[in-house]
Formats: structure tokens, C-alpha cells, sequence
């Protein structure tokens, strides 16, 4: 078994009196796809800001590549390879495509590396490369995901967090997505991907974590969960 | 400013374009400072004209201590060498850029989750602090400000048009040129753009959003020191109080010309100085003044986001 990139152990995170996270404990290894599912309000926005430090937990450590990051900066964490892409994906309307992805690279130096990876995201979503000139917000809800995705790859992730990348779109757009999901982490790269989204989800994912109010209920490998009766019968829609 | 002593109308209203074109370009350099902080953190900085006023105050100390002050009153000055009065000038800008940075430091960031309420009165607060400090600090006598260039007058037909005022217009517009495109061009521009669209997802993409703040604060508190120093080179009386008045005339030009936006600092700073010099020569003074807010009401009454302002996107 590879290594784990992001180890959090016993994370509880409030929200004034709201506690949010119960003690969340959860592991990421290396090449994994690992994905986190549970019903509205659950906690999986809170999850992700917590691992990219736009939260921080009261109680329980946070690792990432080994270190405790539970006081490190979300820019420098961007800068040494995690990297999300945020639920409603964020992008910047009024910045026209190209600029939004280039804003991905911010943190990045290499020039000519940067214009290589920009051409990588035209190929991966030729869609973006006809409206590199138009504005984000004029892009429809799928482009906006792709746009998304291909501005966090823009950052050169080890550790990319998608926050419901399915979120609104079409089942046709949704499967180009998850598609896309699956060879970003063939080229390498770890993923920690939140949907509602269950069955989907389970499908391109190696393991899964449910969260329920705040705690992790079910653990195993995707597979594993898709059979499971638990997750059948609250997050499947059967049994 | 010049007095018009010319009786035909026509070269009367130009005169007066011409002064107004001056003044608005002082209020044009203050609003930017208004503008970038507003576009960044939704806040308006009213300490912003006392750190105008600490820029005027900046460039007199050092003329001072450099003798370059009258020695009895009534002599005259001897004026300041062109090196030295850069010298005194970037100084003046370097030291209101971390005094700028040190208000947000202080004052705004322990406060930048705390609703918008709350660091508004403290933008009172830290402006009136300033006032009354700079009141104990440096005395309520008003002081001479030393002279930086000879008066000299050209004229253009009929319209005379002092070095000061010259100096004035070129200097703003070079100034906003820059900071156009450093705004548009550099990384650190693409850090405040990004910052003023969405700091969440700002930091989302590596951006140190503390530091572009800062820089923010950085770059319209240097603005405001070239503005306090032209000013006092053209209205050679500094005192604590002097931001007052064009603090809140710039505030004004920067809602009518689009809060957070540059071009609209520029366009509102223009069309508040000139219409402010013409209605004051051309009917009265007293109404001069309130011709600020005239235009303040009209134009929020017709276009709410102001002349050039973008009107507010929800997020989807
Ligand atoms: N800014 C906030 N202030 C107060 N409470 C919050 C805030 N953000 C989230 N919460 C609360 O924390 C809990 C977890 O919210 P979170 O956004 O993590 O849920 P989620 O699982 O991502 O839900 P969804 O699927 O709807 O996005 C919820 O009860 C929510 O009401
Ligand atoms: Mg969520």
C-alpha cells in the first residue's frame, strides 16, 4: 500500500456553537481516488475547507505529505501542491476564461510550463479553448465545472479536492467529467472528491468515507460500499 | 488657482475648465486610493485623507529639517533644489505606504471578519485619531509649505495656466497610467484584481491575499502623499485638518465614478473638479461645494453603481 498524502485524525471544527466536524478521521493515500458522500449539511464542505486550511479545526491534526499543516496558509499549501476546486467552482465572471486559467498557475514560475499545461486543459476541454476569450460567467454550468477542474490542474495538484463536480449538470456532462476525474488520476494525481452524487461517485473511486452530522459513519472500498445495504438504502436510492 | 480677471465668457468658462481640470485631478488621486481599498475589501478607508495629510506633512518636515523653511516669517524661502524635492517626494510616499499598511495591519485586519460595520466606525475612528494626533504632533497653526518649483504662468490664449496646475495634471495622469497597467499587466495586479472579485477563491489559487491587501493599502496611501504634497505646492497652507475637506469631495468622486473602479476614480475625480470650479466662478463659491453632492444624488439616483461602476453580479 502506498503512502498517505493527507492523514486527518480526530478533527472537530465549529462554526460559532455549531460543531460541525465530530471528530473526523479520514486517510488519503497516494494515487488513490477517495471520495466522501453524505446528505446535505453533512460536513463535506467543511471537510475540504479544513484540509485547505480555509478552516481550522479546534481540536484533532491535520497532515498533509507527512506535515502538520494545521497552521500553514491556504496560498502555500496551493504552492506546494493542494489544491481544490471549490463547491459553486468559483470561477471569476468577469474575467474572461484564459485569465481565470492562468489565476490557477498564480503560485507557478515556470513559464514555459505553464503555457504547455494550459494547452493540456484546451485538449482535455476543447469547449474552454473556443471561449478562452469570453467571460466566466457567461460559460454554462458544465463549462464552468470544466473550467473548474482544468484551473485547479492549472496549479500543478498532487492533491486535488473537488467539492461536487456533479453538481447541476446534465447526466451526459456529468459522465465527461468523471471521465475526466479518472485520467487526471492516471496522470498521477490524488484526488479527494465530495459528491451527493453516490453511485457515481462509488464508480470512480477506489475508497469512501460516509459522512453523517458531522461523523464519519461508513468506511471501505468503493466497490464494497456500493453493495452495502446501509448506503443502498440512504444514499443509492434502493433497497 | 488663478482668478479670472477676463470679462468674456467664453475664455471665462475655459479658465475655469482649466482649474477645474487641476483640482479634479487631485481628487482623481485620492478617490484611486478610496476605490482600490473599497474594491478589495468592501470598506471605505476613511483614514485615507489623513494619510494625505500626513504626506503633505511628511515633505514639510523634511524641507525643514533640510533649511529650506523661511527663517523669520515674511522672508522668503529659498526653494528646494528638482533633486531634492523627488528626494522629499518618494520619501513622503514610502513613509504613507507603511503608515497605510500599518492602519490596515492595526486597525481593519483583526476586524475583516467581523461584518461591515464594525471596521467602518473604526475607518472613524483611525481618521479621527489622525486628525486630533496630527493636532498635538504638529500644532492647528497652519504652516507655509515650503517652495518646491518657482510660480510660473504660462498662457494659452487667454488661459492662464500656472506650472503647479501643469505639474498637477501630468503627474495624475502619469500616476494612474501606471497604475492602470500595473493593475492590468503585472502579477501582483492579477492578485488585487482576483482579490477584489473573490478572496475566498483568491487564496484558492495561491494568492496571498494578506500581502495584496497590504499592497493595496501600500499603493493608494503612496497616492495620496504625491496628492498632499501637490496640493500644498499649489495651496502652500498644510494643516491637520486638510484632508477633511477633499477626503470626502474624493470619497464622492469615487461613488460617482463607480466604487472600485480606476478609470471611474478618474472620470468622477475630473468631472467633480470642474464642475466645482465652473459653478464657483461662474454663480458662487458656497455653492461650489455643494455641487459634490448634487452630483453625488443625481447620478446614484440614475445609475446606482455610479458612471462607471459595474453593477453587482449575484454569484451564481
Ligand atoms: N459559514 C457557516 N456558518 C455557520 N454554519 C455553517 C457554515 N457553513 C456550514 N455551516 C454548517 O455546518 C454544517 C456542515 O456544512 P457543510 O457545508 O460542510 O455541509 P455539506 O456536507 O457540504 O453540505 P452540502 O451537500 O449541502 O454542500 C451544516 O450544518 C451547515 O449548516
Ligand atoms: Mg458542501
Amino acid at each position: 500500500m502506498s503512502d498517505p498524502i493527507l492523514e486527518l485524525a480526530d478533527v472537530n471544527v465549529y462554526y460559532g456553537a455549531i460543531h460541525a466536524l465530530k471528530g473526523v478521521s479520514l486517510t488519503v493515500r497516494q494515487g488513490e481516488v477517495v471520495t466522501l458522500i453524505g446528505a446535505n449539511g453533512a460536513g463535506k464542505t467543511t471537510t475540504l475547507a479544513t484540509v485547505c486550511g480555509l478552516m481550522r479545526p479546534r481540536s484533532g491534526t491535520v497532515h498533509y505529505g507527512g506535515e502538520d499543516i494545521g497552521r500553514v496558509a491556504t496560498h502555500q499549501l496551493v504552492a506546494r501542491g493542494l489544491v481544490m476546486a471549490p463547491e459553486g467552482r468559483g470561477i471569476f465572471p468577469a474575467l474572461t476564461v484564459e485569465e481565470n486559467l492562468r489565476l490557477g498557475a498564480y503560485a507557478r514560475r515556470d513559464k514555459a510550463g505553464i503555457e504547455k499545461d494550459l494547452q493540456h486543459g484546451f485538449e482535455i476541454f476543447p469547449r474552454l479553448a473556443e471561449r478562452r476569450r469570453q467571460r466566466g460567467g457567461t460559460l454554462s454550468g458544465g463549462e464552468q465545472q470544466m473550467l473548474a477542474i482544468a484551473r485547479a490542474l492549472m496549479s500543478q495538484p498532487k492533491l486535488l479536492l473537488l467539492d461536487e463536480p456533479s453538481l447541476g449538470l446534465a447526466p451526459l456532462i456529468v459522465q465527461t467529467i468523471f471521465e475526466t476525474i479518472d485520467n487526471v488520476n492516471k496522470e498521477g494525481v490524488t484526488i479527494l472528491l465530495v459528491e451527493q452524487n453516490a453511485r457515481i461517485a462509488l464508480k470512480h473511486s477506489h475508497r469512501a468515507y460516509v459522512i453523517e452530522s458531522g461523523e464519519i459513519s461508513i468506511e471501505g472500498e468503493s466497490a464494497a460500499l456500493l453493495d452495502d445495504p446501509r448506503v443502498k438504502a440512504a444514499y443509492l436510492g434502493e433497497g | 488657482m488663478v482668478p479670472v480677471a477676463s470679462v468674456d465668457f467664453t475664455s471665462q468658462l475655459l479658465q475655469y475648465f482649466a482649474n477645474g481640470v487641476a483640482k479634479g485631478s487631485t481628487y482623481a488621486l485620492m478617490a484611486v486610493g478610496y476605490t482600490l481599498v473599497y474594491g478589495v475589501l468592501q470598506l471605505i478607508n476613511f483614514a485615507h485623507a489623513e494619510v494625505y495629510m500626513l504626506g503633505s506633512h511628511f515633505a514639510y518636515y523634511q524641507a525643514k529639517w533640510g533649511g529650506y523653511l523661511p527663517d523669520e516669517p515674511g522672508a522668503k524661502p529659498e526653494s528646494v533644489p528638482i533633486l531634492l524635492v523627488g528626494t522629499f517626494i518618494a520619501v513622503a510616499m514610502l513613509a504613507c505606504a507603511a503608515v497605510g499598511m500599518l492602519i490596515e495591519r492595526v486597525a481593519y485586519r483583526p476586524l475583516r471578519n467581523a461584518g461591515r460595520l464594525a471596521p467602518l466606525i473604526t475607518a472613524i475612528g483611525v481618521s479621527l485619531f489622525l486628525q486630533y494626533g496630527g493636532q498635538v504632533v504638529f500644532g492647528t497653526e497652519p504652516k507655509l509649505f515650503p517652495t518646491f518649483v518657482e510660480t510660473e504662468v504660462f498662457e494659452i490664449g487667454s488661459v492662464k495656466i500656472p506650472n503647479t496646475n501643469l505639474l498637477i495634471v501630468v503627474t495624475t495622469f502619469v500616476l494612474m497610467l501606471g497604475l492602470t497597467l500595473f493593475v492590468s499587466k503585472t502579477r501582483p495586479g492579477a492578485a488585487m484584481r482576483a482579490c477584489s472579485h473573490d478572496m475566498r477563491t483568491a487564496k484558492l489559487m495561491g494568492i496571498n491575499v494578506n500581502a495584496t491587501i497590504s499592497l493595496t493599502f501600500a499603493i493608494g496611501s503612496a497616492l495620496a502623499a504625491v496628492a498632499g504634497v501637490l496640493v500644498a505646492m499649489d495651496q502652500p497652507a498644510i494643516t491637520p485638518l486638510m484632508g477633511v475637506r477633499i477626503g470626502l469631495k474624493a470619497f464622492v468622486a469615487a461613488v460617482v465614478g463607480g466604487i472600485g473602479s480606476i478609470p471611474g476614480a478618474a472620470l468622477g475625480g475630473l468631472v467633480l473638479g470642474v464642475s466645482e470650479s465652473v459653478v464657483g466662478g461662474l454663480w458662487d463659491t458656497n455653492y461650489a461645494e455643494a455641487v459634490a453632492f448634487v452630483f453625488l444624488i443625481v447620478v446614484l439616483l440614475l445609475k446606482p453603481s455610479g458612471l462607471l461602476g459595474k453593477a453587482t453580479r449575484e454569484k451564481v
